[in-house]
């Protein structure tokens, strides 16, 4: 009955994601309208051949009406075409599968490391509310949001790649080629991404510890002689875990947009520089191509988030 | 005249006088509002200052250190740092400004259409806002950006773009919460039309949060704009903006490595003060003591 129920659940918020994830690929489509003029003569660029231009009108079908440009764009989508890329002629979204393992390798260091520094950081500030470790972890936590995050990669290069060699300044290698490499490329790059995350993470997770310490339940756990270390752990940490998947749904869409800026620092072959180029060089399909992809994997991390966090507290499913 | 505000003097707190209080009370309201006043005073003034023209080259003083005639040091074909971290400043407050103010001229109205209209209206427009907000928010700048061509404008309107669902869910949001109150419908039955509702009498509770998320979008486009220029996106050479700053910086780190920390500094302090700012009004606005809530 229970996984009855719970597919059930799947696909409600399916149907109710779908008009979404429509809105979502008609916007990345409707960007072409955004460009002045007629996009086929602004794409082709400067002293462009008229075959050319010709060849991009007929890659977007431009001289059909815009719902059957649509529909056709769609469909290809679906099959999993992104189109072609304007300068390479390569397909979009063998490219995309390429590069994007580097993207994701340097969000989950990221994500991880965050967690890893904020969640500690989160819990030690609450158990002392108002004490001073409270006000300045918190203080700082506040500025580690205003920090551009660009600029932290570039002296953390400058010290701990140029300066002491300790990490490679730039570039990226796969897992497949060994773990401790990959690591060893995305460690200046993760951290620089993480003080955001870590700053957001120890923020909202500081709030919900210590309402839920400050809970009449914790008061008659506390009263029944658990030690505070129970009740953290097996407790506490129960209540905030909601919230806490909150965030990382959160900081999974930041992060996925604040790496692009990172990927030009370390010049990483990721998504995130490849649509930077693409932008320059009004490359549109490699754009469009790329924005869809981001845009799908924060609709599907949002998705999994939900459904944890209905597994985690019966209560959001009774609701 | 004289006789009148005489009268009135004594009674009422004027709004200036209330906000002073509220920078005496808050030292961090205080500092960030007196950072943000000399920053603007620093933009307007920038050709009294600065030292050197931002774009004049001195090929005898390229990638200099920090000394007497340059202060803050050389870039890479020998503009005066110090002058183009100058110039740039206004050139990033505007970039803020810019897009902000497109967000908030996109997001507000349509806000608060759908709060007062409700209806499919507002499922429709709640449907498109959360779609926008599920696009990470850099990623569709840059989309829009492309699209529209590169260039500061055109980058900013993208991220005016990207912060409109923001403005209009906190309208909205605002909205729903008043528009059945009895002030409203008494409105209504005076004849009133939906649209001076709307504005005379709904939009003013809107304003404080409006207000709350203007400071702390202004951090946020200050940051992004400096990304986006620092990628090429944003400002074209040879105008300065603290992000094309940083990237020229990080082209001869090897070299010149403390080019890249008066920009950056600069970026940091700027959107703390946005932040600070933010943040104190946030608290101010829960306590009252800015509004007359708080007074009576």
């Amino acid at each position: 009955m229970g996984s009855f129920w719970g597919l059930r659940w799947v696909l409600n918020r399916i149907l109710h994601l779908a008009p979404v994830a429509l809105l979502a690929t008609f916007f990345v489509f409707g960007m072409l309208y955004l460009v002045p003029g007629d996009p086929a003569v602004t794409l082709a660029g400067e002293n462009a051949t008229l075959q050319h231009i010709q060849e991009i009108r007929a890659l977007y079908g431009l001289d059909r009406p815009v719902v059957i440009q649509y529909a056709d764009w769609l469909n290809h989508v679906a099959h999993g075409n992104l189109s072609v890329s304007l300068l390479s002629g390569e397909p979009v979204a063998g490219e995309i599968a390429h590069r994007l393992p580097n993207t994701l390798l340097i969000v989950a260091g990221a994500l991880g490391l965050s967690l890893l520094v904020g969640v500690p950081l989160s819990i030690a500030a609450a158990l002392r509310p108002g004490s001073r470790f409270d006000h300045w972890s918190m203080a700082i936590a506040s500025s580690g949001v205003s920090i551009p995050s660009f600029w932290l990669a570039m002296a953390l290069v400058s010290v701990f790649a140029l300066g002491f060699h300790w990490f490679p300044a730039t570039g990226a290698t796969s897992l497949s080629d060994g773990v401790g490499e990959a690591l060893r490329h995305i460690a200046l790059p993760a951290i620089a991404l993480s003080a955001n995350g870590i700053a957001t993470i120890a923020r909202q997770l500081r709030t919900a510890f210590a309402e839920t310490l400050a809970a009449p339940y914790v008061r008659t756990l506390r009263a029944k002689g658990l030690s505070p270390a129970a009740i953290l752990w097996k407790h506490c940490l129960k209540n905030v875990s909601v919230p806490l998947l909150t965030v990382i749904g959160l900081l999974a869409n930041r992060l996925l947009g604040a790496t692009i800026v990172i990927e030009i620092v370390f010049a990483i072959p990721g998504i995130g520089s490849m649509v930077v180029n693409a932008a320059i060089n009004k490359d549109f399909p490699v754009v469009q191509g790329v924005v869809l992809v981001t845009v799908a994997l924060v609709i599907a991390i949002n998705l999994m988030v939900d459904g944890l966090c209905r597994l985690l507290d019966p209560r959001i499913a009774r609701a | 005249m004289r006789a009148i505000s005489v009268d009135i003097a004594p009674r009422t707190d004027t709004v200036l006088r209330r906000i002073g209080r509220w920078l005496m009370s808050d030292w961090r309201a205080a500092a960030a509002v007196a950072y943000l006043g000399l920053l603007l005073l620093l933009s307007l003034s920038a050709p009294l200052i600065a030292p050197y023209s931002p774009t004049a080259q001195d090929i005898n003083a390229m990638l200099e250190d920090p000394n007497a005639a340059h202060w803050l040091g050389t870039d890479d074909i020998g503009r005066d740092t110090l002058s183009r971290l100058i110039y740039g400043a206004p050139i990033s407050l505007f970039a803020s400004l810019l897009a902000v103010s497109v967000g908030l001229a996109l997001g507000v109205p349509i806000g608060l259409c759908a709060g007062y209209l409700g209806g499919w209206v507002d499922a429709i427009i709640s449907r498109v806002i959360e779609t926008m907000m599920s696009f990470p928010g850099i990623v569709l700048a840059i989309g829009v950006t492309g699209a529209l061509g590169i260039g500061l404008i055109h980058a900013m309107i993208a991220v005016g773009i990207v912060f409109a669902p923001e403005f209009a869910r906190l309208t909205r949001a605002q909205t729903m919460l008043v528009r059945h109150e009895l002030y409203v419908d008494a409105a209504r039955s005076f004849g009133a039309s939906p649209l001076r509702i709307m504005l005379r009498h709904i939009l003013p509770n809107a304003f404080q949060p409006v207000l709350v998320q203007t400071t702390i979008l202004l951090a946020i486009a200050l940051l992004v704009e400096a990304s986006l220029s620092f990628v090429g996106l944003g400002i074209q050479p040879p105008y300065p903006s603290w992000g094309s700053m940083l990237a020229r910086a990080y082209a001869n780190m090897d070299v010149a490595p403390a080019q890249m920390y008066p920009p950056g500094l600069a970026i940091l302090l700027t959107a703390l003060a946005f932040n600070a700012l933010g943040e104190a009004l946030r608290t101010a606005i829960n306590r009252g003591s800015i509004t007359e809530a708080g007074q009576t």
